[in-house]
């Protein structure tokens, strides 16, 4: 599911704008930016909510979503495009420093996709299930874990208004020694940054532009609140397949 | 406004400045205050009604909340100072009250609990209480233009141009990833002008060097007013904000650390 999302394809356009899915753009406009990825470099463009920008209310704004995806993950993506070309030219040609320069932009701006891909799988309108507490094995598993689902969502709010700067609060499957954990990230680093066997169960973006507009300086309300419309039949699909 | 007083501890440290005092006094370190050296037995008598400890006040930013509009709205101010600056303040006091540091300026305290990169709890709260304080005095109503006098040929030394300088500022902001600063320093060791950008709440006081303006990067800081567009905050901040007084005063005082050259004084 958040590999459709992210899987780039074998496409000779910029994947810019968001308008209808990728794809369909990409079949619509097979002359955009042709011959510029000769080699077939793959690049990426902007997924689909699979809700409406509103949907989330009260929880999150439309506002907040709309530039968010919009802008924020757009930015992200375009930046990651960029920065993807430029590697394949600094390989071509051998020049390492610069291969080693645009590691940091790839990151940030690859990390930043990753992120946000994620981030708009695992939250969902709170009609449409969004909120109802995990059953099954995750469930079991969250109480093995830390004892009780609200303990598991305390010490993520703890850890989210905790972190300085910008960053992510993560729920996250340790697949070699399949536990549970919560971890932190700073910026746009994804989750396997803070450990190869780590898999995002939930991420929770708590960079200010996530909630400004609507809570202002009070992150602690916008953790409250977030779990309202939280999917955790995403969590729970990519948990069980972990652990099968 | 200000800071209270809460008794029977002692008020000590950096004490808050009237508005009028913002620039040069700022940096005077804190004297004329006693320094009583803690002994360890009289901190520990439970008889001992009063302890000392350290802590600082939150000051005013030199003009009204409402003084730098449109540029930046009255309600950006009231949440940047009011909530964000006023909770770094009571954060650091609240952690001061169980730490040791005591008798330190502002700057001072901010190398000690730097800590030369491995900060101790403390770093955050004090580098962001005071990169809050340099930040209101970075700006100013009607700001902007172009620096003058002595400021101007120090860029053009060191920049080539005004406009190069500004492109470079800009620049710098655009690639800052995540929260962080950006800052037209004097490096002390290089006795040049240079931009430099720092991650969450570092400040170039940690490295020994003389910041002139600063300007945050946080989100909270442009995004009522501007949402995701960086841009144009920075360049607003350059056209309009960016206060060029402040800049003089300050660089007036680095001099006095950083020699800058042989003044030209013309022969007769």
């Amino acid at each position: 599911m958040a590999l459709r999302a992210i899987a780039g394809k074998k496409t000779l356009t910029l994947g810019l704008g968001f308008g209808p899915s990728g794809a369909a753009a990409a079949a619509s406009f097979p002359g955009l930016g042709s011959g510029l990825h000769a080699r077939g470099l793959v690049t990426f463009s902007l997924p689909d909510l699979p809700y409406d920008y509103g949907a989330l209310e009260p929880a999150i704004s439309g506002e907040i979503m709309q530039l968010h995806h919009q802008k924020h993950h757009q930015t992200y993506i375009t930046n990651y495009n960029k920065a993807l070309e430029q590697l394949e030219e600094a390989m071509t040609k051998g020049d390492s420093s610069k291969v080693v320069h645009l590691q940091s932009a790839i990151k940030f701006n690859g990390g930043g996709h990753i992120n946000h891909s994620i981030f708009w799988q695992n939250l969902k309108p709170a009609n449409e299930g969004g909120g109802e507490p995990p059953h099954g094995s995750l469930g079991w598993a969250i109480d093995t874990d830390f004892g009780s689902l609200e303990a598991l969502v305390k010490t993520m709010n703890a850890e989210g208004t905790a972190l300085q700067g910008s960053g992510w609060v993560w729920l996250a499957l340790d697949r070699e020694v399949k536990k549970l954990k919560v971890e932190t990230t700073a910026n746009q680093d994804p989750l396997v940054t803070k450990g190869a066997n780590l898999v995002p169960l939930l991420g929770i973006d708590v960079w200010e532009h996530a909630y400004y507009l609507q809570y202002k300086n009070v992150r602690p309300d916008y953790l409250k609140n977030i779990w309202k419309v939280m999917n955790w039949k995403y969590a729970s699909g990519v948990y069980e397949k972990e652990v099968a | 406004m200000g800071f209270h007083l809460l008794s029977p501890s002692y008020c000590c440290g950096y004490q808050a400045s009237p508005p009028i005092s913002h620039g040069l006094l700022r940096f005077r370190p804190v004297t004329g205050i006693p320094k009583p050296s803690p002994q360890k037995g009289q901190l520990h008598q439970s008889r001992r009604a009063s302890k000392v400890l350290a802590y600082y006040g939150l000051t005013t930013p030199p003009y009204k909340l409402d003084a730098l509009e449109p540029y930046m709205s009255q309600r950006t101010l009231e949440l940047h100072w009011g909530k964000h600056h006023r909770d770094y303040v009571d954060s650091l006091n609240k952690q001061l009250v169980k730490s040791p540091l005591y008798g330190h300026t502002m700057e001072e305290l901010i190398k000690v609990t730097y800590n030369n990169g491995n900060p101790l709890p403390e770093f955050n709260n004090a580098a962001q209480v005071w990169n809050h304080d340099f930040f209101w005095e970075s700006m100013q109503s009607g700001g902007g233009k172009l620096p003058q006098g002595g400021v101007l040929q120090q860029i053009e030394k060191d920049f080539d141009s005004y406009s190069n300088f500004r492109d470079t500022f800009v620049e710098s902001a655009m690639a800052l990833f995540g929260s962080g600063w950006v800052w037209l320093v004097l490096r002390t060791e290089e006795k040049k002008l240079s931009v430099v950008r720092t991650s969450n709440a570092i400040c170039p006081l940690v490295w020994g060097d003389i910041p002139i303006i600063g300007l945050d990067m946080w989100e909270h800081a442009y995004y009522l007013d501007y949402k995701d567009d960086r841009e144009k905050y920075i360049n607003t901040f350059m056209d309009n904000l960016v206060s060029w007084h402040a800049a003089t005063v300050r660089m007036l005082r680095a001099e006095a650390f950083v020699n800058l050259g042989e003044p030209k004084i013309p022969v007769a």
